[in-house]
């Protein structure tokens, strides 16, 4: 277990401090999009499409205007002026800012009405009298690529069907030929459906441009300033907005989980209108908004697991449809158009497996996004662990037995994956054992024997997952060509008080808390006087953000490692100080001392205020440290989960009765932190597993689009859950730290999916997707009869 | 989600009330709790002209025992019947059902006259209406009169209510030894509008023959509804196992839900022969 | 229709010009400057914007402004004197139980009125008594127990 080298009132790496930024939120002080108010502020708000596909034959704005308050009515056609109507996305597609002619998906942004305050602009909005010519949609996504379905994109240059693009990893050749010769071959079609996150805050923004200054001011609902400021002015670099006349500031965030990383049109449409208008305009989503546009997931998978007789597995193959809606609006790493989905062979040992997907038009909104996991390791993971249970199942092995004997064992780290990937640690039976040992595994396998006998559902589900997160080495992660490092920048000031600015965005992390402890654990300058700053381009070093659990990874190593310069430069100082040389002088935390004396020292406060005021001739004055983190490898987060749940026949209630997680994310710096991530990630692992999906009708019409029915669990949903960690450092990360904010999320649904189908198995039943549903049990029983 | 324009109007009275409904007119809407009315109002679902606020009238929450009846005010909040020490006591179903309903800080403003006079099939409160054969006083310019539960829900969002008329008071039988009553209903999740729900009350005699039975349904109809076949079936006999099971199987074949993202049609039947057979041994249990 | 309201908000007495249709929310958020009531849904099923209403949990996007006339309302910003904690502030902060903190108001706005009706609440009965407030982040295990911290201290308190 990890040992912490700090005091408590220093409160380094491995301490449960309390988190320094709960006070404003405790007092009603937090400052989110929606609480800044500015000068003469206007508001806006878009007019939305009712149709998921139709030709836009007329857009009159005189109703509109005519209310007392409208100022403007701002079309697709009016940004067209300016060449403002479509937008560049992530990965090279494009998107529409406004229509001018065309909307393609339900609830598109047609335009958006300005007006002085939020009444007025929601009844001009209800003003605007728009014609359409509805048309056929491509809802269905195996639909999408049939001969007569429409061309969805026809103002793409070459595009002849509605397929976005191929992707394929592994050696499809061989694994064919394992799969063929193989005695136990596995099949099924696991699809994931469109989930949002829903975070309780929706996205919204205030632009304010000033005409004078020729400044831009935007306080944004994002998870990654810098990149939206470059974006931007990429995006409107032909208008005039220039980079170093952007400022972006992300003010608390009301929960990110991936929803607040793409720039959504309405973002542009508010830059736009205060740059015309020459006054600040607020525009904030409500939640219908916000659950119709974005999504996460969407991908069915059709999956393949070979294995001798014994059960050891031999190859996986994957052959995937995604979803994308009209455009791709992922958010994935330029040279990953899927994300990390190759890591779908999982925590298993073996030689041979092949990937493939095709991604597709339809008529649904754009996203790819996250939901608590970025990078489409959810998928990935859910595909591989239904498969080991249903090859568990197919040969009579206990899943947790079957798993054991398939793991990459502790002694073959770092392991290079049949996909690419290189594991860099873990200790997977370790932590399936404490997991068994925690929940009681072999009383419950009892219990559910007899339980069986009495003809009751019971079932215990596993899930071994492995996380790639932190992107990511330079070689290989770029978003829009940016590498995908992460910084720190750290000023310690002549009192010995520190503040560290950062490339990355709390969401409700806690980085002001851990970031304060890396560096109390690197400098031994106490937490309690470090100020944390992040989200404000005009502050803070450039960084890429926070997303796909990468700040610990990337903006925690950088924190690090500026701190050890700032350490080596303070060596210097001291032993100047204490008048030894520089080779003569030791550190420990929070001082330095003389070799062989250690009576002569000088504190970490005593070097900083001689770093100002007694300088080592020759020496540059201050105590600042910068670092850019380019990491060299990605992190493997791992983990072990087990759930037990009890199914009604009759009603097809399930009953989760225990969940069990054991995390492995290498060092902790706060473990309270953790284990609060752990449980947050839990929940919204349920929530797919047994609640959420967007739901569409034959139309594109979204069925859901309310909190009403769009399912997220409550506190009586969500279970008591249990918590424990096994400590793999990672061997590349300067503290030895791993992410792990989105590690439940990806382990979660799988345990509760294969726990749930192992209640049901004696019924038949090999496989149900989740969301599964008591209705969806019910029927699933009814089929089997 | 902002409402669009309408005119406030404040009754203090119900003599208030029904002056300002007559000079609005027909497109004037009277919000007590708000809950249910409020938020078609901010989807735009509904328009009103003029909304008449009837929450501050004094004289209409109360629960008590009179003239052989229980007598619920109108204007009585959802917490205040879970609260209530006479219905915790007597009247359990209405525990069972609050608890149910929404949230708790919903259920601080939302009453139970609302929730009846909405006139929704999803609302919990008209099953249990159903189940405790209620009698709904209601007052309008004209004055009071007397509206059987089985003559208010004429349609979706439909009662017999005028638009000038209030519901003022509820009244069901008394408590009486040897009856009991139970309500539950399957929800996605809590604070969800049912899948399906189910209402029992029944009265059994010294040798456990049942004497009344009210059997009412949530959710599985267009309106609120009544299992008049089990009920008759019940009605002047010992309630056995077998009689339950029929019971149960006439609530599946007789309930007319549709499949929507609440479910399947096949599953709300099943889950409504369950509930009924549960909700008639609950209250059996009460009874005895 | 303009209407004006006279009331007390976290103990000071005001009187507004409000519109018919005015929420409270907004009223409170805009008008009076009190941004820790938070909006997060519109549909009266997430919590954000809970306050107290004569002493009553209530969700303010589904309240109309003109009908609090003459009420007592308080907000996350009136239930301690700055610089010092509520014991339910105090055991949210001890028990971790706020991340993003944007729910955070409206559960402990809903948590006084909770523990003022059951003092000595089982975890059941806490998990059903914030059941109309969503949290996306911290899966609720540290609520609850933070609701369980506060109603011993509040019960030493006032023995």
């Amino acid at each position: 277990m990890f040992k912490c080298k700090t005091s408590p009132e220093v409160g380094g790496m491995g301490h449960s401090v309390k988190r320094k930024e709960d006070a404003r939120f405790l007092h009603g002080k937090g400052n989110y999009v929606d609480d800044v108010k500015l000068p003469g502020m206007l508001s806006m708000v878009m007019v939305r499409s009712p149709y998921a596909y139709a030709k836009i034959k007329n857009i009159n704005k005189e109703k509109a205007l005519k209310i007392d308050g409208v100022l403007a009515v701002i079309t697709g056609n009016d940004l067209a002026q300016y060449n403002l109507h479509w937008m560049p996305t992530l990965l090279s597609d494009t998107q529409m800012v406004l229509p001018t002619d065309t909307v393609m998906h339900q609830s598109q942004e047609v335009c958006a009405v300005i007006a002085t305050d939020r009444y007025t602009a929601v009844d001009g909005a209800e003003a605007v009298e728009i014609d359409y010519e509805p048309m056929q949609a491509v809802v269905d996504p195996f639909k999408a690529l049939d001969e007569d379905a429409p061309l969805l994109r026809p103002d793409k240059e070459g595009q002849k069907d509605n397929q976005i693009y191929h992707w394929e990893q592994g050696d499809r050749d061989k694994t064919d030929q394992v799969i063929s010769n193989a005695d136990i071959v596995v099949k099924e079609r696991i699809y994931l459906p469109r989930i949002h996150v829903a975070s309780i805050e929706t996205c919204g923004c205030v632009a304010s441009y000033d005409k004078d200054t020729k400044k831009l001011t935007v306080y944004l609902t994002t998870q990654a300033p810098h990149a939206i400021r470059t974006v931007l002015a990429l995006v409107a670099g032909h208008v005039g907005l220039s980079e170093e006349k952007i400022r972006v500031i992300a003010p608390d965030i009301g929960g990110g989980f991936g929803g607040k990383v793409p720039v959504h049109p309405s973002y542009v449409v508010a830059i736009a209108a205060s740059f015309l208008i020459g006054k600040p305009v607020k525009w904030i989503e409500d939640r219908s908004e916000n659950l119709v546009n974005g999504f996460a997931r969407d991908y069915h998978m059709d999956c393949e697991l070979a294995a001798n007789k014994d059960g050891k597995i031999q190859a996986f193959k994957v052959k995937t449809l995604a979803d994308h809606g009209y455009t791709d609006a992922s958010a994935n790493p330029s040279k990953y158009p899927t994300g990390m989905f190759s890591i779908c062979t999982g925590s298993y040992d073996y030689e041979h497996a092949f990937a493939e997907l095709d991604a597709v038009y339809t008529n649904k909104v754009p996203g790819g996004v996250a939901y608590r996991c970025s990078f489409r390791v959810t998928e990935a993971a859910h595909a591989i662990e239904r498969m080991v249970d249903k090859l568990a199942l197919k040969i009579g092995k206990d899943p947790a037995q079957l798993r054991m004997e398939n793991f990459i064992k502790k002694d073959q780290f770092p392991y290079s994956s049949p996909l690419g990937w290189n594991y860099d640690s873990g200790d997977y039976h370790a932590t399936l054992k404490k997991a068994m040992e925690m929940v009681g595994y072999d009383d419950y396998k009892l219990e559910q024997a007899k339980k069986r006998k009495e003809g009751k559902l019971m079932g215990i589900g596993i899930c071994t997952f492995t996380e790639v997160v932190g992107a990511g080495p330079s070689k290989d992660f770029d978003i829009l060509g940016i590498a995908m490092f992460d910084s720190a920048d750290i000023t310690v000031h002549p009192t010995g008080k520190a503040m560290a600015r950062f490339g990355t965005k709390s969401q409700g992390q806690g980085h002001e808390t851990t970031y304060a402890q890396i560096l109390a654990e690197e400098l031994g300058i106490s937490y309690n006087d470090i100020e944390i700053e992040e989200g404000d381009t005009d502050t803070a070093p450039y960084g890429l953000g926070t997303y796909a659990s990468r700040s610990t990874p990337t903006a925690g190593a950088a924190a690090a490692i500026a701190a050890r310069k700032l350490r080596d430069k303070g060596k210097k100082i001291a032993a100047h100080l204490l008048e030894v040389s520089e080779e003569d002088i030791e550190w420990e935390v929070g001082k330095y001392f003389v070799k062989g004396a250690p009576e002569k020292s000088k504190t970490i406060q005593d070097v900083a205020f001689a770093a100002y005021t007694n300088i080592p001739p020759g020496m540059e004055p201050g105590f600042e440290a910068t670092h850019y983190y380019d990491p060299p490898n990605l992190t493997f987060p791992n983990g072990a989960y087990i759930c037990v749940v009890e199914v009604e026949e009759a009603t097809g209630a399930i009953d989760v009765k225990r969940f069990v997680a054991i995390d492995d994310c290498g060092n902790i710096i706060n473990p309270m932190i953790v284990e609060g991530q752990v449980h947050g990630g839990l929940t919204q692992g349920i929530a797919p597993a047994m609640y959420e999906g967007i739901e569409y009708d034959d139309e594109g019409n979204v069925l859901n689009g309310t909190l009403m029915d769009y399912l997220v669990p409550t506190s009586v949903e969500s279970p008591h859950w249990e918590t424990g960690h096994t400590i793999t450092p990672s061997p590349h990360h300067p503290l030895g730290a791993k992410g792990v904010a989105e590690s439940p999320t990806v382990g979660a649904p799988p345990a509760i999916a294969n726990a749930i189908i192992d209640a049901l198995s004696p019924l038949g039943i090999e496989h149900l997707d989740i969301p599964i549903t008591p209705a969806k049990v019910w029927d699933a029983i009814q089929a089997h009869k | 989600m902002i409402p669009s324009n309408f005119n406030y109007h404040k009754a203090n009275t119900l003599k208030d009330a029904f002056a300002l409904s007559s000079s609005l007119g027909e497109e004037a809407k009277y919000m007590s709790g708000g809950h249910s009315l409020l938020p078609m109002m901010k989807l735009r679902f509904a328009t009103p002209t003029d909304i008449i606020d009837i929450s501050k009238i004094e004289g209409l929450s109360y629960i008590r025992e009179e003239d052989n009846l229980l007598k619920i005010g109108a204007l009585t909040t959802q917490v205040e019947m879970e609260r209530s020490s006479l219905i915790e006591e007597k009247y359990p179903i209405f525990k069972d059902a609050s608890k149910l309903i929404a949230d708790p800080a919903v259920r601080n403003c939302g009453t139970i006259g609302g929730n009846i006079a909405h006139g929704d099939a999803a609302n919990d409160q008209p099953s249990l209406m159903i189940a405790l054969r209620a009698n709904f006083v209601v007052e309008g310019p004209n004055g009071k009169r007397n509206i059987s539960v089985d003559d208010f829900f004429h349609g979706f969002y439909m009662t017999s209510l005028d638009p000038s008329e209030i519901l003022v008071e509820i009244q069901i039988p008394q408590y009486v030894d040897g009856s009991g009553s139970a309500y539950h209903k399957v929800e996605r999740k809590v604070g969800d509008y049912a899948t399906s729900g189910a209402a029992v009350y029944l009265e059994l005699d010294g040798s456990e023959y049942c004497k009344q039975i009210g059997i009412g349904l949530t959710n599985v109809s267009a309106t609120p509804m009544r299992l008049s076949r089990a009920e008759d079936l019940l009605k002047g006999k010992v309630i056995s196992n077998e009689l339950i099971q029929e019971a149960g199987k006439i609530a599946s074949e007789d309930c007319e839900p549709s499949s929507d993202l609440r479910g399947s049609e096949a599953y709300k039947r099943s889950v409504t022969n369950t509930l009924t057979k549960d909700m008639i041994n609950a209250a059996l249990g009460r009874a005895k | 229709m303009k209407h004006e309201i006279t009331l007390k908000i976290n103990g000071e007495s005001i009187t507004k010009e409000v519109d018919s249709r005015l929420l409270l929310v907004h009223f409170i958020r805009e008008n009076l400057s009190l941004t820790g009531t938070h909006i997060g849904c519109d549909t009266s099923n997430c919590g954000a914007c809970t306050i107290l209403l004569d002493g009553k949990s209530i969700k303010a996007c589904t309240y109309l402004a003109v009908r609090a006339d003459g009420s007592e309302i308080t907000t996350i910003e009136g239930i301690a004197e700055d610089g010092t904690n509520h014991p339910i502030q105090k055991a949210f902060h001890d028990q971790h139980a706020l991340h993003c903190g944007f729910c955070t108001p409206g559960i402990i706005m809903r948590s006084i009125d909770f523990l003022e009706h059951n003092p000595n609440p089982t975890e059941e009965e806490i998990r059903w008594g914030i059941s109309g407030n969503l949290c996306r982040c911290t899966g609720y295990n540290n609520i609850v127990k933070a609701i369980k911290q506060a109603a011993n201290e509040m019960k030493n308190e006032t023995v």
